[in-house]
Protein backbone atom coordinates (compact mmCIF):
# COMPACT_ATOMS: atom_id res chain seq x y z
CA UNK A 1 0.00 0.00 0.00
CA UNK A 2 3.08 2.51 0.97
CA UNK A 3 4.56 1.82 -2.25
CA UNK A 4 1.35 3.34 -4.09
CA UNK A 5 1.06 6.47 -1.42
CA UNK A 6 4.85 7.08 -2.53
CA UNK A 7 4.09 6.93 -6.58
CA UNK A 8 0.49 8.85 -5.65
CA UNK A 9 2.67 11.65 -3.45
CA UNK A 10 5.61 11.67 -6.21
CA UNK A 11 3.41 12.31 -9.03
CA UNK A 12 0.94 15.16 -7.49
CA UNK A 13 4.38 16.95 -6.39
CA UNK A 14 4.91 16.45 -10.41
CA UNK A 15 1.82 18.28 -10.89
CA UNK A 16 2.02 20.89 -8.36
CA UNK A 17 5.63 21.90 -9.93
CA UNK A 18 4.53 21.51 -13.53
CA UNK A 19 3.35 25.26 -14.70
CA UNK A 20 1.99 24.98 -18.28
CA UNK A 21 2.78 21.70 -18.74
CA UNK A 22 4.98 20.61 -21.93
CA UNK A 23 8.70 21.05 -21.84
CA UNK A 24 8.52 22.87 -18.54
CA UNK A 25 7.89 19.39 -16.85
CA UNK A 26 10.80 17.49 -17.90
CA UNK A 27 13.34 18.81 -15.50
CA UNK A 28 10.78 18.28 -13.03
CA UNK A 29 10.40 14.39 -13.64
CA UNK A 30 14.04 13.94 -14.07
CA UNK A 31 14.44 15.60 -10.22
CA UNK A 32 11.86 13.71 -9.11
CA UNK A 33 11.65 10.29 -10.60
CA UNK A 34 15.20 9.83 -11.86
CA UNK A 35 17.16 11.80 -9.26
CA UNK A 36 15.43 11.10 -5.68
CA UNK A 37 13.40 7.97 -6.74
CA UNK A 38 15.40 6.08 -9.53
CA UNK A 39 12.10 4.79 -10.77
CA UNK A 40 13.76 5.41 -14.76
CA UNK A 41 16.55 6.56 -16.36
CA UNK A 42 16.51 9.90 -18.14
CA UNK A 43 16.92 7.96 -21.56
CA UNK A 44 13.51 5.66 -20.58
CA UNK A 45 12.02 9.14 -19.74
CA UNK A 46 12.84 10.61 -22.79
CA UNK A 47 11.07 7.52 -24.72
CA UNK A 48 8.22 8.30 -22.53
CA UNK A 49 7.85 11.68 -23.42
CA UNK A 50 8.41 10.91 -27.00
CA UNK A 51 5.61 8.52 -27.31
CA UNK A 52 3.46 10.62 -25.01
CA UNK A 53 4.11 13.54 -27.57
CA UNK A 54 2.31 11.53 -30.25
CA UNK A 55 -0.21 9.68 -28.63
CA UNK A 56 -3.45 11.07 -27.81
CA UNK A 57 -4.11 12.75 -24.63
CA UNK A 58 -2.12 15.47 -22.31
CA UNK A 59 1.43 14.65 -22.58
CA UNK A 60 2.05 15.17 -18.64
CA UNK A 61 -0.40 12.09 -17.67
CA UNK A 62 0.79 10.01 -20.78
CA UNK A 63 3.94 9.91 -19.49
CA UNK A 64 3.29 9.54 -15.84
CA UNK A 65 1.22 6.68 -16.92
CA UNK A 66 4.33 4.81 -18.74
CA UNK A 67 6.12 5.37 -14.95
CA UNK A 68 3.34 4.01 -12.79
CA UNK A 69 3.16 0.92 -15.32
CA UNK A 70 6.54 0.33 -15.74
CA UNK A 71 6.90 0.30 -11.89
CA UNK A 72 3.75 -1.61 -10.43
CA UNK A 73 1.54 -2.66 -13.53
CA UNK A 74 -2.09 -1.18 -14.18
CA UNK A 75 -2.87 -0.20 -11.04
CA UNK A 76 0.64 1.90 -10.67
CA UNK A 77 -0.26 3.65 -14.08
CA UNK A 78 -3.38 4.45 -12.95
CA UNK A 79 -2.29 5.64 -9.46
CA UNK A 80 0.39 7.92 -11.11
CA UNK A 81 -2.49 9.67 -13.05
CA UNK A 82 -4.50 10.19 -10.52
CA UNK A 83 -1.34 12.01 -8.34
CA UNK A 84 -0.81 13.96 -11.50
CA UNK A 85 -3.90 15.73 -12.17
CA UNK A 86 -4.78 15.96 -8.20
CA UNK A 87 -3.45 19.49 -7.79
CA UNK A 88 -4.97 20.54 -10.93
CA UNK A 89 -8.55 19.56 -9.61
CA UNK A 90 -7.97 21.09 -5.92
CA UNK A 91 -6.41 24.38 -7.29
CA UNK A 92 -8.95 25.21 -10.00
CA UNK A 93 -12.11 24.26 -8.41
CA UNK A 94 -10.96 26.90 -5.46
CA UNK A 95 -10.15 29.28 -8.09
CA UNK A 96 -13.52 28.29 -10.49
CA UNK A 97 -15.22 29.18 -7.15
CA UNK A 98 -13.54 32.45 -6.33
CA UNK A 99 -13.73 33.92 -9.59
CA UNK A 100 -17.72 32.69 -9.91
CA UNK A 101 -18.63 35.52 -7.32
CA UNK A 102 -16.37 38.19 -8.96
CA UNK A 103 -16.77 37.89 -12.41
CA UNK A 104 -19.39 40.40 -12.20
CA UNK A 105 -16.96 43.69 -10.66
CA UNK A 106 -15.85 45.94 -13.13
CA UNK A 107 -12.23 45.72 -12.53
CA UNK A 108 -12.13 42.10 -12.73
CA UNK A 109 -14.02 42.40 -16.06
CA UNK A 110 -11.03 44.94 -17.41
CA UNK A 111 -8.70 42.26 -15.93
CA UNK A 112 -10.02 39.63 -18.01
CA UNK A 113 -10.31 41.54 -21.33
CA UNK A 114 -6.52 42.60 -21.17
CA UNK A 115 -5.77 38.61 -20.22
CA UNK A 116 -7.70 37.76 -23.11
CA UNK A 117 -5.31 39.60 -25.39
CA UNK A 118 -2.60 38.00 -23.83
CA UNK A 119 -4.20 34.54 -24.79
CA UNK A 120 -4.16 35.41 -28.29
CA UNK A 121 -0.70 36.21 -27.95
CA UNK A 122 0.40 33.09 -26.29
CA UNK A 123 -1.86 30.81 -28.48
CA UNK A 124 0.12 32.09 -31.75
CA UNK A 125 3.50 31.65 -29.99
CA UNK A 126 2.27 28.07 -29.55
CA UNK A 127 1.50 27.80 -32.95
CA UNK A 128 4.83 29.13 -34.57
CA UNK A 129 6.28 26.55 -32.02
CA UNK A 130 4.56 23.43 -32.89
CA UNK A 131 4.53 24.83 -36.85
CA UNK A 132 8.38 24.10 -37.12
CA UNK A 133 8.01 20.70 -36.35
CA UNK A 134 5.07 19.89 -37.89
CA UNK A 135 5.50 21.71 -41.06
CA UNK A 136 8.24 19.81 -42.79
CA UNK A 137 7.28 20.08 -46.73
CA UNK A 138 4.72 20.66 -49.34
CA UNK A 139 2.47 18.00 -48.41
CA UNK A 140 1.93 18.94 -44.83
CA UNK A 141 1.85 22.52 -45.79
CA UNK A 142 -1.47 22.01 -47.24
CA UNK A 143 -2.42 19.72 -45.27
CA UNK A 144 -2.06 22.35 -42.35
CA UNK A 145 -3.59 25.36 -43.89
CA UNK A 146 -6.59 23.28 -45.34
CA UNK A 147 -7.36 22.76 -41.44
CA UNK A 148 -7.25 26.20 -40.89
CA UNK A 149 -9.50 27.54 -43.21
CA UNK A 150 -12.02 24.40 -43.00
CA UNK A 151 -12.36 25.07 -39.28
CA UNK A 152 -12.44 28.71 -39.28
CA UNK A 153 -15.01 28.94 -41.75
CA UNK A 154 -17.54 25.33 -41.35
CA UNK A 155 -18.74 24.09 -38.19
CA UNK A 156 -17.08 20.75 -38.23
CA UNK A 157 -15.73 18.74 -35.79
CA UNK A 158 -12.22 18.34 -35.15
CA UNK A 159 -12.65 14.49 -34.36
CA UNK A 160 -13.43 14.98 -38.37
CA UNK A 161 -10.14 16.64 -39.25
CA UNK A 162 -7.57 14.20 -37.32
CA UNK A 163 -9.35 11.14 -38.37
CA UNK A 164 -9.02 12.31 -41.95
CA UNK A 165 -5.65 13.48 -41.77
CA UNK A 166 -4.00 9.93 -40.04
CA UNK A 167 -5.51 8.75 -42.92
CA UNK A 168 -4.01 11.46 -45.21
CA UNK A 169 -0.45 11.31 -43.34
CA UNK A 170 -0.54 7.15 -44.67
CA UNK A 171 -1.78 7.85 -47.99
CA UNK A 172 0.74 10.95 -48.54
CA UNK A 173 3.79 8.82 -47.52
CA UNK A 174 2.58 5.31 -49.38
CA UNK A 175 2.66 7.81 -52.67
CA UNK A 176 5.68 9.10 -51.90
CA UNK A 177 4.87 12.97 -51.42
CA UNK A 178 6.29 12.86 -47.98
CA UNK A 179 9.47 15.10 -47.60
CA UNK A 180 9.08 16.45 -51.21
CA UNK B 1 -27.59 13.10 -17.01
CA UNK B 2 -25.03 16.24 -17.11
CA UNK B 3 -22.31 14.44 -15.57
CA UNK B 4 -22.51 11.41 -18.04
CA UNK B 5 -22.42 13.78 -20.86
CA UNK B 6 -19.51 15.73 -19.28
CA UNK B 7 -17.31 12.10 -19.06
CA UNK B 8 -18.47 11.58 -23.05
CA UNK B 9 -17.28 15.02 -24.08
CA UNK B 10 -14.32 15.12 -22.22
CA UNK B 11 -13.39 11.62 -23.06
CA UNK B 12 -13.55 12.24 -26.67
CA UNK B 13 -11.48 15.25 -25.87
CA UNK B 14 -8.41 13.05 -24.69
CA UNK B 15 -8.74 10.55 -27.36
CA UNK B 16 -8.65 12.88 -30.39
CA UNK B 17 -6.51 15.58 -28.84
CA UNK B 18 -2.99 14.78 -30.46
CA UNK B 19 0.17 16.89 -29.13
CA UNK B 20 -0.48 18.40 -25.58
CA UNK B 21 -2.20 20.64 -23.72
CA UNK B 22 -3.40 23.41 -26.20
CA UNK B 23 -4.54 20.59 -28.88
CA UNK B 24 -7.66 20.23 -26.57
CA UNK B 25 -8.46 24.23 -27.10
CA UNK B 26 -10.45 23.44 -30.64
CA UNK B 27 -12.35 20.35 -28.51
CA UNK B 28 -13.59 22.90 -25.87
CA UNK B 29 -14.37 25.91 -28.77
CA UNK B 30 -16.40 22.85 -30.28
CA UNK B 31 -17.99 21.67 -26.79
CA UNK B 32 -19.32 25.50 -26.04
CA UNK B 33 -20.90 25.43 -29.48
CA UNK B 34 -22.34 21.94 -28.73
CA UNK B 35 -23.55 21.98 -25.05
CA UNK B 36 -24.09 25.45 -23.89
CA UNK B 37 -22.09 24.68 -20.75
CA UNK B 38 -20.24 28.29 -20.99
CA UNK B 39 -19.27 30.81 -23.40
CA UNK B 40 -16.46 31.62 -26.12
CA UNK B 41 -15.52 34.54 -23.85
CA UNK B 42 -15.25 32.09 -20.65
CA UNK B 43 -13.36 29.70 -22.48
CA UNK B 44 -10.87 32.53 -23.13
CA UNK B 45 -10.78 33.48 -19.47
CA UNK B 46 -9.75 29.49 -18.74
CA UNK B 47 -6.95 29.51 -20.53
CA UNK B 48 -5.65 32.14 -19.09
CA UNK B 49 -6.19 30.44 -15.73
CA UNK B 50 -5.16 27.05 -16.72
CA UNK B 51 -2.20 28.82 -17.74
CA UNK B 52 -1.36 31.11 -14.49
CA UNK B 53 -1.66 28.02 -11.76
CA UNK B 54 0.16 25.10 -11.45
CA UNK B 55 -1.17 21.68 -13.64
CA UNK B 56 -0.59 20.27 -16.97
CA UNK B 57 -2.86 23.12 -19.35
CA UNK B 58 -4.94 20.20 -20.69
CA UNK B 59 -6.34 18.79 -17.02
CA UNK B 60 -6.67 22.38 -16.03
CA UNK B 61 -8.92 23.31 -18.16
CA UNK B 62 -10.92 20.43 -18.19
CA UNK B 63 -11.16 20.61 -14.84
CA UNK B 64 -12.44 24.56 -15.44
CA UNK B 65 -15.31 23.78 -17.81
CA UNK B 66 -16.50 20.74 -15.88
CA UNK B 67 -16.65 23.16 -12.72
CA UNK B 68 -17.83 25.61 -14.91
CA UNK B 69 -21.33 23.26 -16.21
CA UNK B 70 -21.10 21.00 -12.73
CA UNK B 71 -19.62 21.76 -9.54
CA UNK B 72 -16.96 20.03 -8.04
CA UNK B 73 -18.56 16.78 -9.29
CA UNK B 74 -18.05 18.28 -12.78
CA UNK B 75 -14.64 18.99 -12.21
CA UNK B 76 -14.04 15.72 -10.92
CA UNK B 77 -15.90 13.85 -13.97
CA UNK B 78 -14.46 15.73 -16.45
CA UNK B 79 -10.45 15.22 -15.50
CA UNK B 80 -11.04 11.64 -14.89
CA UNK B 81 -13.01 11.41 -18.45
CA UNK B 82 -10.03 13.53 -19.90
CA UNK B 83 -7.30 11.03 -18.55
CA UNK B 84 -9.01 7.53 -19.37
CA UNK B 85 -8.58 7.42 -23.29
CA UNK B 86 -4.92 7.82 -22.05
CA UNK B 87 -4.76 5.50 -19.54
CA UNK B 88 -5.77 3.02 -21.77
CA UNK B 89 -3.80 3.58 -24.52
CA UNK B 90 -0.82 4.04 -22.51
CA UNK B 91 -1.19 0.70 -20.85
CA UNK B 92 -1.78 -0.44 -24.56
CA UNK B 93 1.14 0.32 -25.90
CA UNK B 94 3.41 0.69 -22.65
CA UNK B 95 3.80 -3.43 -23.49
CA UNK B 96 4.87 -3.10 -27.12
CA UNK B 97 6.57 0.22 -27.00
CA UNK B 98 9.61 -0.16 -29.10
CA UNK B 99 7.49 -1.78 -31.81
CA UNK B 100 5.05 0.93 -31.76
CA UNK B 101 7.67 3.69 -32.38
CA UNK B 102 9.32 1.95 -35.15
CA UNK B 103 6.02 0.85 -36.88
CA UNK B 104 5.40 2.81 -40.20
CA UNK B 105 1.81 3.19 -40.21
CA UNK B 106 2.13 4.71 -36.86
CA UNK B 107 4.97 7.17 -38.00
CA UNK B 108 3.01 8.21 -41.27
CA UNK B 109 -0.16 8.78 -39.03
CA UNK B 110 1.81 10.86 -36.95
CA UNK B 111 3.42 12.87 -40.29
CA UNK B 112 -0.68 13.70 -40.87
CA UNK B 113 -1.88 14.56 -37.31
CA UNK B 114 0.85 17.16 -36.51
CA UNK B 115 -0.11 19.54 -38.87
CA UNK B 116 -3.61 18.77 -38.64
CA UNK B 117 -3.25 20.21 -34.72
CA UNK B 118 -1.06 23.14 -35.64
CA UNK B 119 -4.19 24.22 -38.10
CA UNK B 120 -7.18 23.17 -35.01
CA UNK B 121 -4.98 25.05 -32.79
CA UNK B 122 -4.52 28.37 -34.64
CA UNK B 123 -8.35 28.09 -35.62
CA UNK B 124 -9.62 28.38 -32.07
CA UNK B 125 -6.77 31.48 -31.80
CA UNK B 126 -8.72 33.18 -34.25
CA UNK B 127 -11.52 33.11 -32.19
CA UNK B 128 -10.13 34.54 -29.37
CA UNK B 129 -8.54 36.92 -31.34
CA UNK B 130 -11.78 37.90 -32.83
CA UNK B 131 -13.32 38.15 -28.98
CA UNK B 132 -10.22 40.21 -27.75
CA UNK B 133 -9.10 42.56 -30.46
CA UNK B 134 -12.34 43.47 -32.23
CA UNK B 135 -15.73 44.64 -31.81
CA UNK B 136 -18.08 42.65 -33.80
CA UNK B 137 -20.88 44.01 -31.97
CA UNK B 138 -20.51 47.21 -31.87
CA UNK B 139 -19.27 47.24 -35.59
CA UNK B 140 -22.21 45.59 -36.99
CA UNK B 141 -25.01 48.05 -34.84
CA UNK B 142 -23.34 51.10 -35.85
CA UNK B 143 -21.51 50.14 -38.92
CA UNK B 144 -18.66 52.64 -38.40
CA UNK B 145 -15.44 51.10 -39.59
CA UNK B 146 -13.09 52.63 -36.72
CA UNK B 147 -15.95 50.86 -34.37
CA UNK B 148 -14.11 47.62 -35.80
CA UNK B 149 -10.96 47.51 -33.88
CA UNK B 150 -10.62 47.87 -30.46
CA UNK B 151 -7.16 50.21 -30.78
CA UNK B 152 -6.01 49.82 -27.13
CA UNK B 153 -5.96 45.87 -27.13
CA UNK B 154 -4.16 45.70 -30.42
CA UNK B 155 -1.79 48.31 -29.00
CA UNK B 156 -1.13 45.76 -25.97
CA UNK B 157 -0.99 42.66 -28.51
CA UNK B 158 1.49 43.96 -30.48
CA UNK B 159 3.68 44.51 -27.84
CA UNK B 160 3.42 41.35 -26.16
CA UNK B 161 4.29 40.39 -29.40
CA UNK B 162 7.45 41.46 -29.48
CA UNK B 163 8.33 41.25 -25.75
CA UNK B 164 7.48 37.67 -25.83
CA UNK B 165 9.13 36.51 -29.49
CA UNK B 166 11.97 38.83 -30.10
CA UNK B 167 13.17 40.76 -26.55
CA UNK B 168 15.65 38.64 -25.52
CA UNK B 169 15.45 39.47 -21.42
CA UNK B 170 12.22 39.47 -21.62
CA UNK B 171 10.84 36.21 -23.64
CA UNK B 172 12.25 33.39 -21.69
CA UNK B 173 10.28 34.64 -18.84
CA UNK B 174 7.24 32.42 -17.74
CA UNK B 175 3.60 33.16 -19.55
CA UNK B 176 2.22 33.98 -15.82
CA UNK B 177 4.08 37.48 -15.82
CA UNK B 178 2.91 38.49 -19.11
CA UNK B 179 -0.89 37.53 -18.08
CA UNK B 180 -0.26 39.05 -14.67
CA UNK B 181 1.26 42.74 -16.56
CA UNK B 182 -1.72 42.19 -19.45
CA UNK B 183 -4.71 41.65 -16.03
CA UNK B 184 -2.85 45.34 -14.77
CA UNK B 185 -2.97 46.98 -17.74
CA UNK B 186 -6.43 45.84 -18.61
CA UNK B 187 -7.58 47.27 -15.19
CA UNK B 188 -5.66 50.47 -15.11
CA UNK B 189 -7.17 51.35 -19.00
CA UNK B 190 -10.48 49.82 -18.50
CA UNK B 191 -10.24 47.74 -21.34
Amino acid sequence: MKKFLDLFLAFARVGVMTFGGGYAMIPILEREIVDKHGWATSEELMDYYAVGQCTPGVIAVNTATFIGQKLYGTLGGIVATLGVVFPSVLIISVIAGILTNFADIPAVQHAFAGIRVCVCVLIFNAVTKLWKKAVTDKASLVLCLLVFVLSVFLDLSPVLFVVLCAAAGIFFTKVGLRGK
Amino acid sequence: MLYLRLFYEFFKTGLFAVGGGMATLPFLYDMADSTGWFTYGQLADMVAVSESTPGPIGVNMATYVGFTAGGIPGAVVATLGLVTPSVIIILLIARVLKSFRQNQYVDAAFYGLRPCSVGLIAAAGVLVLKLALFNTELFQASGVLTDLFNFKAIILAVVLLICTRYVNKLKSLHPIVFIAASALIGVLFAF
